[in-house]
């Protein structure tokens, strides 16, 4: 680990400022950025932690029922926090390992988006919105490529909104190393349609499969996905998967996401 | 159980307590006054000429004492391989010098170049990114076949990459190879043995300090076998003498293997300590690990059964190329010959066995023994070509290992590999799986899973293995440098109680609580009074250490003959007290008696006689009670077993789950149960780990990709079943005094082909035209072969 400096803002404000300095990184739960460190693969100037601002943390209902939960609310705490939105809470129940779930944050995975991670999807596949310190971001248009956001430089995420789906589920195959998702499906169904977010499958990262959700919005069951498959060009091919068993591998698990949604 | 503690009483762990509380004593743990720290250049590429290294920037570095280079260690030796192997030819084994830091050439991705030792480690780890060095980058030589063939060398000295083209038995080949041109049926099978990664849950570490008042150097180090790494220091690599060197291997972490060898890591701190009047410490990162650990396995086979149409064995035929890796490190040559081949007989009545092994040196780092070493090797060869044989044929896998066992009546029996078996009964361990297993349930349980849309197949083996390693004069024939005896040193405290200097080490094994079972049982007297001492070279006798699940049947043995000794001396002493001579004294129960009457003195009377002897017969007697024995094995040992495992397959996604397990091992006579089945438990762990999650892969470049556990699959508690394991049926060892034969490494040997032979039924079992695929059994690999 290189040298560094830390800041621990207890206010949105104090962070924003504390954003301000030159190669200033933001800290949520660590989970990634501290093992970067530990090997060397970044040296940032400056740690602005956002794990004790009260205000980033927790779960609420607003006035639209979308579920609101703050950034630096961990894993565990949305496991157990989130009412009416099984998919989610389970999604969240199951990333990683305990420790993980223990310090890991929403807000710190998105801002990471790591093409493998669980949240992604669930951002996706619920349409949800990404409130920063200065905006409001569809999921739609947050996530860019492999481990790139729309968020800029010094932007913090602040809270992340979700729609509450009429229906959802989640499934996700781990990859057998890093128990990431070899590829995780999540699939939504809306009053006024149906969202599919496939995470660890493409080498632009979470995408939704506009197909499937095509089929799946005149018909919400898992037959009605026969015929309908992914190519393996453009998934990703690596030790643990070619892009055509990764692909074959969105099939089977839209389906189960279906069934168990 | 036996109530006393002794042997065949699962006695818990009595070093658990300060495992599992957190007062165990690693390495690491341990801090010397005024240390500092070193760190590693390593080199990013597999393959390339050293142009340039500049160190001057780094040695201007804040905290920075000292840099070292290869060309500091120029005049001094390498790290050598302990066991000479012959070519066919009668030529010897290509041996290219392994030097303590790269040297002109780096040959494998971590080979380290330089190294840096400053007062706190991210200094040093700074200095090391300052260190400028020009690489000029060769092509890698990776795969095997190519560098058999290829024009590029990892060594440029040697002018081949092969190290060596062994054949065994030479003067079978032309018999095997008629047999296997006359035989009515022939199976052949091409196979890779995946390269797996050792990962002990402690990585290694070295603390060396050096004494300038005396010259003494001590070396905290990360040790399976202290003595070993001592005479590898000081005779071979350093020219130190051997009482000058204290090496101490202190609680360690596992080892499996990896930590037998001698490494540069080590010579260098020792080295810097002297230089500096300082010690110098060093813990291996993970990342290090993965690249500069020995690692195992990785065997590239075809092998050839030749049979009757019924099913009789005529002959085995294997071809391997071994990947060695860029150096040879101390084991690795004897690991894929004599540790493998010899083997490749298996359980077998066999006429006909051939075996012949090219050990390649690529651009990969070097491999070594990992538990089993070779042995695993050669039963997944034998019991995959024989599952592939039997479905072949049309036979029950069951009934083709029966007909061609080694039958009881015929032991000893000379194998056409060149052992002899002193004793074994495999129908009797078969007998016993088929129950354990439930075989005659698996029908039912594979309907079950038919109908929630899984594949269901059961999977058998049988193994035999080599262990207690072994008799000097005959390793000593075939090439081994070292002998390979143990040593136990039993001295009895004047107050009763014992301290039993052992030279095996007990790293997970539980030789602290096992062995005093075994001089409990011996001299009647309560376990806890007797300590292990193990891991010091100033404290114990001498040892070859622990590998090859020889612990308890060489060492052992070793501390069974010094308590003996003890035993005769101290009946000596209490004749002397009950003033009658020594012929007529009874030892029984901690008791010396006088046979035929009611006179006795206890065990704590005499040692206490012995240390204060007064009224003693010191012209004829010397005082005190301490004894050491030196143990060389008659044969190896051979440990035999049969494995069954059930396996589901989620035909959607490839993905094999194990749904049960059964061991049915002999390690002849058993002295903690409870240890026992930790092994076999921790052995299976590992072979389901090769089975279906690990592999270590690098690419054509030499690149690791499985550098961390990111993508090197370890197996977790939850990819694992409950197993059923049973060592009842029991053929004790004929030579060695406790009948013991090894367990350690059982459990690694026979789970990989178990597993996978249950996977190629499930899918054969389902229509799929599949008859092998090689490890780990990754869901994508089983999916890509379902797919055709």
């Amino acid at each position: 680990m290189y040298a560094f400096d830390i800041e621990r803002p207890a206010t949105i404000a104090d962070a924003i400022a504390a954003m301000k300095g030159e190669d200033a990184q933001a800290l949520g739960g660590g989970q990634t950025l501290i093992p970067t460190l530990k090997q060397r693969l970044a040296m940032p100037s400056k740690l602005v932690s956002l794990s004790g601002i009260e205000e980033m943390r927790g779960i609420c209902r607003e006035d639209e029922g979308r579920i609101c939960i703050g950034a630096s609310t961990t894993h565990t705490e949305v496991a157990a926090g989130v009412e009416g939105y099984a998919a989610l809470a389970s999604l969240a129940a199951n990333i990683g390992d305990p420790a993980v779930r223990n310090r890991g944050t929403i807000g710190g995975s998105l801002a990471n988006n790591d093409p493998s991670a669980c949240y992604p999807a669930a951002a996706l596949g619920s349409g949800a919105t990404v409130v920063t310190d200065r905006r409001e971001i569809a999921a739609d248009d947050f996530f860019d490529g492999l481990f790139g956001t729309a968020l800029e430089e010094d932007e913090i995420i602040i809270e992340v909104r979700f729609p509450v789906p009429e229906k959802a589920g989640y499934i996700k195959f781990e990859q057998p190393a890093s128990r990431f998702a070899l590829v995780g499906v999540f699939v939504a169904k809306f009053a006024d349609g149906v969202r599919v977010a496939v995470t660890g499958a493409s080498e632009e990262g979470v995408f939704r499969w506009s197909e499937a959700e095509a089929v799946l919005s005149s018909n919400f069951a898992a037959d009605a996905l026969d015929g309908v498959a992914l190519p393996g060009s453009g998934m990703i091919s690596d030790l643990h998967g070619s892009g055509d068993y990764r692909a074959h591998l969105v099939g089977v698990l839209t389906r189960r996401a279906v069934s168990a949604a | 159980m036996p109530a006393d503690g002794g042997i065949g009483a699962s006695t818990k762990r009595r070093e658990d307590v300060r495992f599992l509380s957190g007062t165990g004593r690693y390495t690491d743990d341990i801090k010397l006054h005024g240390e500092a720290h070193a760190a590693f250049a390593r080199s990013d590429v597999a393959h390339g000429r050293i142009v340039s290294i500049d160190t001057s920037l780094a040695e201007s570095m804040p905290g920075v004492l000292a840099v070292f280079t290869g060309e500091d260690f120029v005049d001094v030796g390498g790290n050598p391989a302990g066991w000479l192997i012959h070519s066919r030819d009668g030529e010897p084994m290509k041996e290219p010098k392994r030097p303590v830091l790269a040297h002109g050439k780096v040959r494998h991705v971590g080979d380290a170049y330089a190294a840096v030792v400053a007062e706190r480690l991210e200094q040093a780890r700074d200095a090391v990114e300052a260190i400028e060095v020009e690489i000029e980058e060769v092509s890698a030589v990776v795969d095997m076949s190519n560098a058999v063939a290829g024009e590029d060398l990892v060594h440029d000295e040697i002018g081949t990459n092969v190290c060596f083209d062994w054949g065994w038995i030479e003067d079978n080949r032309a018999a095997t190879d008629a047999a296997i041109s006359a035989a009515p049926h022939v199976t052949t099978l091409n196979l890779v043995n995946n390269r797996l990664v050792a990962n002990p849950m402690e990585p290694r570490a070295s603390i060396a300090d050096y004494d300038a008042g005396t010259g003494d150097y001590t070396l905290y180090t990360t040790s399976q076998n202290p003595h070993v790494s001592r005479l590898l220091i000081c005779a071979f690599v350093l020219g130190v003498p051997e009482n000058k060197l204290k090496v101490i291997a202190p609680d360690v972490g596992g080892g499996f293997g990896s930590k037998i060898y001698h490494y540069g890591e080590e010579a260098l701190v020792l080295t810097a300590a002297k230089k500096l009047g300082r010690p110098v410490r060093w813990t291996c990162t993970r990342s290090e690990a993965f690249m500069a650990d020995a690692q195992g396995r990785d065997h590239v086979t075809k092998i050839e059964l030749a049979c009757e149409k019924d099913g009789t064995f005529i002959a085995f035929r294997t071809e391997t190329n071994a990947n060695v890796g860029a150096y040879l490190s101390n084991f690795s040559t004897v690991t894929p010959t004599f540790l493998h081949g010899t083997l490749m007989a298996g359980n077998y009545a066999v006429p006909n066995v051939y075996v012949n092994v090219k050990a390649v040196f690529t651009n990969t780092a070097p491999v070594d023994a990992y538990r089993g070493a070779g042995r695993p090797e050669a039963t997944y060869s034998l019991e995959r070509v024989i599952d592939m044989a039997a479905r072949e044929l049309g036979i029950d896998p069951i009934e083709i290992r029966r007909k061609n066992f080694v039958k009881p009546d015929q032991f000893p029996f000379a194998s056409a590999a060149g052992l002899e078996y002193d004793t074994g009964d495999y129908d009797a361990l078969m007998d016993k799986l088929e129950a354990l297993a439930d075989r005659s349930g698996f029908e039912a349980r594979a309907e079950a899973s038919k109908a929630s849309g899984k594949l269901r197949g059961f999977g058998v083996n049988s193994y035999i293995e080599a262990c207690g390693i072994a008799p000097s004069n005959l390793v000593g024939i075939l090439g081994s440098r070292v002998g390979l005896y143990d040593a136990a040193t039993v001295r009895v405290n004047a107050t009763g109680s014992l301290s039993v200097m052992v030279g095996a080490h007990s790293h997970g094994q539980g030789h602290e609580t096992a062995f005093p079972q075994v001089v409990s049982e011996m001299l009647g007297i309560d376990p806890t009074s007797i300590e292990i001492v193990h891991g010091d070279t100033s404290k114990i006798p001498f040892g070859m250490g622990t590998y090859g699940s020889r612990s308890l049947a060489v060492c052992g043995s070793a501390v069974v003959r010094a308590t003996e000794k003890i035993i005769d001396k101290a009946k000596k002493i209490a004749a002397h007290m009950l003033e009658v001579s020594d012929t007529d004294i009874e030892f029984k129960d901690g008791q010396f008696s006088v046979s035929g009457t009611d006179k006795s003195v206890a065990f704590g009377d005499v040692a206490f006689k012995a240390y204060v002897p007064h009224g003693y017969p010191v012209e004829s007697l010397e005082p005190g009670l301490e004894e050491t024995a030196f143990y060389d094995p008659a044969n190896f040992t051979y440990p035999a077993g049969a494995y069954a495992c059930e396996i589901e397959l989620d035909p959607e996604t490839g993905k094999v789950t194990i749904e049960r397990f059964a061991a049915v091992d002999d390690f002849g006579n058993v002295i903690n149960p409870m240890i026992v089945d930790g092994q076999v438990h921790g052995g299976i762990a590992q072979g389901i780990g090769q089975a279906l999650l690990e592999g270590c892969v690098y690419d054509e470049n030499g690149q690791l990709l499985s550098g961390s556990y990111m993508d090197y699959a370890m197996p977790r508690a939850d990819d694992l079943p409950f197993y059923s394991v049973d060592h009842s049926c029991q053929t004790p060892c004929t030579h060695n005094p406790l009948g013991v034969k090894g367990c350690g490494e059982a459990g690694a040997i026979g789970s990989p082909p178990t597993v996978v032979n249950a996977v190629i039924d499930a899918l054969q079992r389902a229509g799929h035209d599949i008859t092998h695929i090689d490890m780990p059994l990754s869901p994508s690999r089983v999916w890509s072969a379902m797919q055709g």
